[in-house]
């Protein structure tokens, strides 16, 4: 049977992606070689921020922040969404002055979501931080949203508006039919599509080469702390200028560190490995931000494997080397805030060759490799 | 620190390994969270005094260990290993890792949760646990103490505290009828191997003796206010009230596979056990290259096969590791893996006498008590689609408190399988992350500020 679209991956993006292409009355087939959100849609930190994106995402993470806010009325379910605020702490003058310089040039763009705040109102935001904190760039209406209840609601959102969802269909080859249609072959069975979106993750630039493309991508394997459940004592996401660290408290209670510290990334396993010597610093830059977390007990630690481009923005776009083939993968760590908006304008372009919504940075060209001459 | 074999855990097999690898002159670092060597079996062996020769082989092999050279670190609680062989630990409240070329890992069983309704109440327990009460703190059971399940723990367990002067209202005996019958076939097996009936049959005689009533009994229930006060159970065709002030439960023993399933190694299905063990070689060896499993934690044997494996793995190991010639391995461990076949012929007997008791908890049964997860809701997320563990975690939070389904894991799959119809063996259980044990964000933290001050490149 000819779909007219076929996405591989389960992940947030694959089904933002369906459920995109679904409401606008295409039929699409997910194809998930695990299940639904088995990689890092399911076990990210959950940040939704545009505060510190880089340049050519700030449009993309606005449009996006604009879904977020009513995200029950594109899934049903708000995701867990909390717009309790994204703080960047300035741990030293040096640091509150690169964030002042950051603040002026996001403002020089037209943009008005960052604002740099003194140590008082530091204070007031996360009473919990370190007295050497001088200040933070805050973005107030970001925050956080649960993962794995934002994946189960675009999972839902999907399937009612008559995506199939097929799970356990790990894509093998990619080709062209006779008819021009292409043909994506799994471990069982096979489905042919006008349109297939690539949103692989850690594996699309293998699916990518399926097409004969080869497009620089390594991966991540960032690595999660999460705590046994606290009172409640901080409400917004806290990173800091200088040091990589993402710090947050559930609705559960539990307090989820991570900040891109790096495990072990076994792609072709499909595991990946928590490095403890890596995450030991993780757990000191917490401590040393939030003092009172010294004597708190860690209830886990893990890892999830990501793509990761050479300049750490998406691959969103049609393949240079097989029309029909669209690309939206190598988010490198920060895809999740993005993947409403993103889902809709790779549908898009699937849908009808081009989108109005801001992605033209990042389309594939950039990194595809060309043919030794 | 660099050696050649760290072992986790100084139970029988532990403490063997250690003492073999230090004949073949390898470093070794022993590490168990106890503060003297013997495991849950020999607990405290060096402070007692021998009532039996097996209490004296015991103290023996403990005192060879002592002697043995191998750096022992105790009251050493190991919460991460690596694949490569990266070993870490919590001493006196401080975080330390170690690196070995090998590393044996040795601890041992854990007790099979037995869930009825009230089993989180306080004043119900585990067998194993009150034993190490007993032999540690020697707090003898006294009022209306119960033992309920099955097992030659619960069995060992009554003897040990009516001998210390303990009282006992009674035993509920949950084995299922018939189970003598089944277990019958395999008795010829049984009789090759040393003492273990005997044993059986002495414990069973002591419990007789001492008039302590023994009823084969079914759904049993712990009830009170706030705290156990009573138990209800079917036994002759009625239903039973008692007052308890204590009731112990047991259904046997399973490998604790925490260290081995979050490090990755591949396991097997043990379907008489109806558990998950790391699959091994016979030196021990599990999918890991560095990764050599001993002792309980293999699969259940009981002391005297881990004493023996331990000695074997530690063969394998001095001989991977250049120390030994393989046929000087396989000389030295040819007499070893012939005492320890006789040793296991005793196993399909007792895994039949012991077949692990039906789960079948009713709905308002906790299964999962760091999250308070009931039997019924469980039954529910899978009626709503969840299909295994992993995915229980979504719905429900099971698993995900701070035991990370250590206690729950076997029978939050058994529910699942049940549920859906399908056998345990295909639902997909927890994935364990470490750390295994707990660990304080300010311990791990201060692993980083270590390594620091040792290299200050170090990011």
């Amino acid at each position: 049977m000819t779909e007219r679209a076929v996405v591989i991956g389960g992940g947030l993006h694959g089904l933002s992606t369906a459920l995109h292409l679904a409401r606008a009355g295409w039929s699409v087939t997910v194809l998930e070689r695990r299940h639904v959100g088995r990689h890092s849609s399911g076990i990210n930190a959950g940040g939704v921020r545009r505060l510190g994106r880089d340049e050519r995402e700030i449009a993309l993470a606005q449009v996006a922040f604009e879904m977020w806010t009513n995200l029950e009325a594109l899934v049903g379910d708000d995701g867990g969404f909390r717009p309790s605020g994204q703080v960047k702490v300035a741990e030293s003058a040096a640091d509150l002055a690169a964030l002042e310089r950051r603040a002026a040039a996001v403002r020089a763009l037209g943009w008005t979501h960052e604002e740099v705040v003194d140590r008082a109102e530091t204070r007031r935001l996360v009473p919990a931080i370190a007295p050497h904190v001088v200040g933070a760039l805050v973005a107030r209406d970001d925050g956080a949203a649960d993962p794995m209840r934002t994946v189960m609601a675009f999972r839902r959102a999907a399937l009612a508006a008559g995506a199939t969802i097929e799970e356990g269909a790990g894509v093998v080859a990619l080709e062209r039919t006779g008819a021009g249609t292409l043909r994506i072959v799994t471990e069982r069975g096979a489905w042919e599509a006008e349109r297939v979106a690539n949103c692989a993750g850690a594996w699309a630039a293998a699916v990518a080469r399926m097409a004969g493309e080869t497009i620089r991508c390594g991966v991540k394997a960032s690595m999660m702390i999460v705590t046994e459940r606290l009172p409640r004592f901080v409400a917004p996401t806290v990173s800091s200028a200088s040091r990589p660290l993402s710090f947050k408290q559930t609705d559960a209670g539990t307090v989820l560190i991570g900040g891109g510290h790096q495990g072990r990334a076994d792609v072709a396993a499909e595991t990946a490995a928590v490095d403890m010597r890596n995450l030991a610093r993780a757990a000191r830059i917490a401590a040393e931000l939030f003092p009172v977390m010294r004597g708190v007990r860690i209830v886990r630690s893990w890892c999830g494997i990501e793509a990761r481009t050479p300049d750490e923005i998406p691959v969103i776009g049609e393949s240079t080397t097989c029309p029909g083939l669209v690309h939206s993968f190598g988010y490198s760590g920060h895809g999740f805030q993005l993947a409403p908006a993103a889902g809709a304008a790779v549908a898009e372009i699937m849908m009808r060759g081009a989108t109005n919504l801001p992605v033209a940075a990042f389309a594939p060209a950039r990194l595809v490799e060309r043919a030794a001459a | 620190m660099r050696v050649d074999l760290a072992v986790i855990g100084a139970g029988p097999a532990g403490i063997a390994a250690a003492t073999e690898a230090r004949a073949h002159g390898l470093s070794v670092l022993v590490l168990d969270e106890n503060h003297a060597p013997g495991g849950r079996i020999w607990q405290a062996i060096e402070a007692r005094s021998a009532k039996d020769d097996d209490d004296r082989a015991a103290q023996e092999a403990v005192r060879a260990f002592r002697a043995s050279g191998a750096e022992a670190r105790f009251g050493a609680t190991v919460w991460c290993v690596e694949p490569e062989g990266r070993v870490y630990w919590s001493e006196q409240g401080r975080a330390r890792d170690a690196e070995a070329a090998q590393v044996l890992i040795a601890t041992g069983a854990t007790e099979r949760p037995l869930p009825i309704p009230g089993w989180t109440l306080p004043g119900v327990m585990t067998v194993g646990a009150a034993q190490i009460a007993l032999k540690t703190g020697g707090l003898v059971p006294s009022g209306d103490v119960w033992l309920a399940g099955q097992g030659p723990l619960l069995l060992l367990y009554a003897t040990q505290a009516l001998a210390a002067g303990g009282r006992i209202a009674g035993v509920l005996d949950l084995a299922p009828r018939g189970a003598w019958r089944r277990a019958l076939a395999h008795l010829p097996g049984a009789l090759r191997a040393p003492s273990y009936l005997a044993r059986g049959l002495a414990w069973r005689l002591a419990l007789r003796r001492a008039g302590v009533p023994w009823i084969r009994a079914a759904h049993v229930r712990a009830e009170g206010e706030g705290r156990l006060e009573r138990i209800r159970f079917a036994a002759a065709g009625g239903i039973h009230v008692r007052p308890a002030s204590l009731l112990l439960l047991h259904d046997g023993v399973i490998p604790s596979v925490q260290i081995t399933r979050a490090l990755g190694c591949a396991h097997l299905w043990d379907e008489g056990l109806r558990c998950w063990k790391p699959a091994t070689d016979a030196w021990g060896r599990s999918s890991l290259a560095r990764i050599v499993i001993a002792g309980d934690g293999a699969g259940i044997g009981g002391a005297a096969v881990a004493q023996l494996s331990g000695r074997i793995a530690a063969l394998g190991i001095a001989a991977a590791l250049g120390r030994l010639a393989e046929a000087a391995r396989d000389a030295a461990a040819a007499p070893l893996i012939a005492a320890r076949a006789r040793h296991l012929a005793v196993r399909p007997f007792l895994d039949a006498l012991f077949a692990p008791l039906a789960i079948e908890p009713e709905d308002d049964t906790i299964l999962c008590r760091c999250e308070e997860v009931t039997a019924g809701r469980v039954r529910e997320a899978v009626a709503l689609g969840c299909l295994g563990a992993n995915q229980l975690k979504s719905f429900t939070r099971a698993g995900m408190g701070p035991c990370q389904g250590r206690l729950c894991a076997s029978t939050v799959a058994a529910v699942i399988a049940a549920a859906r119809g399908v056998a345990v063996r295909d639902v997909e259980p927890y994935r364990l992350r470490f750390p295994t044990k707990p660990l304080t964000l300010g311990e791990l933290a201060a692993l980083h500020e270590q390594a620091e001050a040792v290299e200050p490149q170090a990011s």
